[in-house]
């Protein structure tokens, strides 16, 4: 079936078959790597990504649910040049280490933020229970967030 | 395989005609599934239809869409204040992330004796509305769950609404789980009470269990001793021996029988807080 969606801020349209998920597109179809497949079931995290301002597990959405949506992944929310505020306070603060879960953390924390521009400890790890790390013991991820718009 | 979102219940009513059609809200648990390689075949996904999202409350009973997610629920200021150990279950299932898409309608469908939104309702005494192309039936919640992952919907039947009583603002709502960490974690066991309280006596009590049999369990033995009685430690300790014997637990890989037979007695522990 054919989808239109618009993703980072470009229109797209695609020719998805019905057990394509989302994150299958974007990785394979569309070549946007930074969203990650951790789990698959939902469990970790890395895989999130923004659909029409809210955050979203790729792996248990299917591509044709994208149809008419509109859709941020890690790319679109800054880039090497010109990064988001909290891409640059987690590469500031030693936020990542292996890098694996830091996409879906990166947006998990941006949807957060968008509802609760400058939310407490407890609200930061309550907004991220549903993304697991192995490497940094979460620690430096809480300060990246808490400390988003402190230079 | 195809998927299809019908945006009118009428085009949804035509795709149900096909056999091995799935239909999936969220997809947080279908998806697993399938992914699992259980439940093939096509999948018509609720999402689209706008009929069957929202909350509205009208003379006392709160209507809430079967495909209304479970943020939307903790979004609800009428959830928040009127029906707390709802919005406290919800709290606690899933994470964020799993909450934006799961919904009501799918965690009772799923019909997990672990499905954390489960007790709650089972303790409010809420309602299942079922549609079908022609019908229109009402069950109780304890009636629409069948057993373990089985649900009283014929082939062409979607669950479309939850309907819940609301009850007296004075009442006393509570809810606790027990998992082995705060998030993403399935109960191990879970309490959801409702209770009037006269003074410190009890006037009306009604006790959900979940995880410790293969349904939500409501335990009539011990709603019926505490009733009349003070709501001091010595009765509950006593009606928690009757919740020990009337539970039915298994041993899984999250906890034994005996531990979740001890722990669905003494989450009754709990409700001496509440005594004035």
């Amino acid at each position: 079936m054919i989808i239109r969606f618009c993703i980072n801020g470009r229109d797209t349209e695609l020719d998805v078959r019905g057990d394509e998920r989302a994150v299958d597109i974007l990785r394979e179809r569309l070549g946007l790597t930074g969203t990650k497949e951790g789990c698959g079931t939902g469990e970790c995290g890395a895989c999130a990504i923004l659909v029409d301002g809210r955050a979203r597990l790729s792996c248990l959405t299917l591509a044709a649910q994208l149809d008419g949506r509109d859709l941020t992944t890690i790319e679109g929310l800054g880039s090497p040049e010109a990064p988001h505020p909290l891409q640059q306070s987690f590469a500031e603060r030693g936020a990542v280490q292996c890098g694996f879960c830091t996409p879906g953390m990166v947006v998990a924390a941006a949807d957060l933020l968008a509802r609760d521009p400058h939310p407490g400890r407890e609200a930061i790890r309550e907004a991220l229970s549903g993304n697991l790390c192995r490497c940094t013991g979460y620690s430096r991820i809480l300060d990246a967030v808490h400390k988003v718009d402190e230079r | 395989m195809s998927a299809y979102l019908p945006g009118t219940l009428t085009d949804l009513w035509d795709l149900l005609e096909e056999a091995d059609t799935a239909v999936m809200a969220g997809g947080t648990d279908l998806l697993v599934r399938r992914r699992a390689g259980k439940c093939a075949g096509r999948i018509c996904c609720l999402e689209r239809i706008p009929e069957l999202r929202g909350v509205q409350e009208e003379e006392g009973v709160l209507e809430i869409g079967a495909t209304t997610t479970l943020t939307d629920l903790l979004e609800s200021a009428t959830v928040a204040a009127r029906l707390p150990m709802l919005h406290q279950a919800v709290r606690q299932l899933g994470s964020p992330l799993v909450r934006n898409q799961a919904t009501l309608g799918g965690n009772m469908c799923t019909a997990s004796p672990a499905g954390d939104t489960l007790p709650a309702l089972y303790a409010l005494g809420a309602q299942a509305v079922l549609l079908s192309r022609r019908t229109e039936r009402v069950l109780d919640v304890a009636e629409f769950i069948a057993g373990p992952g089985r649900t009283a919907l014929e082939p062409g039947e979607i669950l479309a609404r939850v309907r819940i009583p609301l009850p007296e603002p004075n009442a006393v709502q509570h809810f606790e789980k027990v998992g082995r960490r705060r998030a993403l974690a399935i109960s191990v066991a879970s309490l959801a009470a409702v209770l009037r309280l006269d003074g410190d006596v009890v006037r009306d009590i009604r006790l959900a269990f979940g995880s410790v049999a293969p349904t939500v369990l409501r335990c009539a033995e011990a709603e019926a001793w505490l009733t009349d009685r003070t709501l001091t430690a010595d009765n509950l300790r006593h009606a928690a021996g009757l919740v020990r014997s009337a539970v039915l637990p298994i041993d899984d890989v999250r906890a034994t029988a005996d531990y979740r037979r001890q722990v669905a007695g003494n989450l009754l522990l709990r409700l001496e807080t509440y005594r004035p």
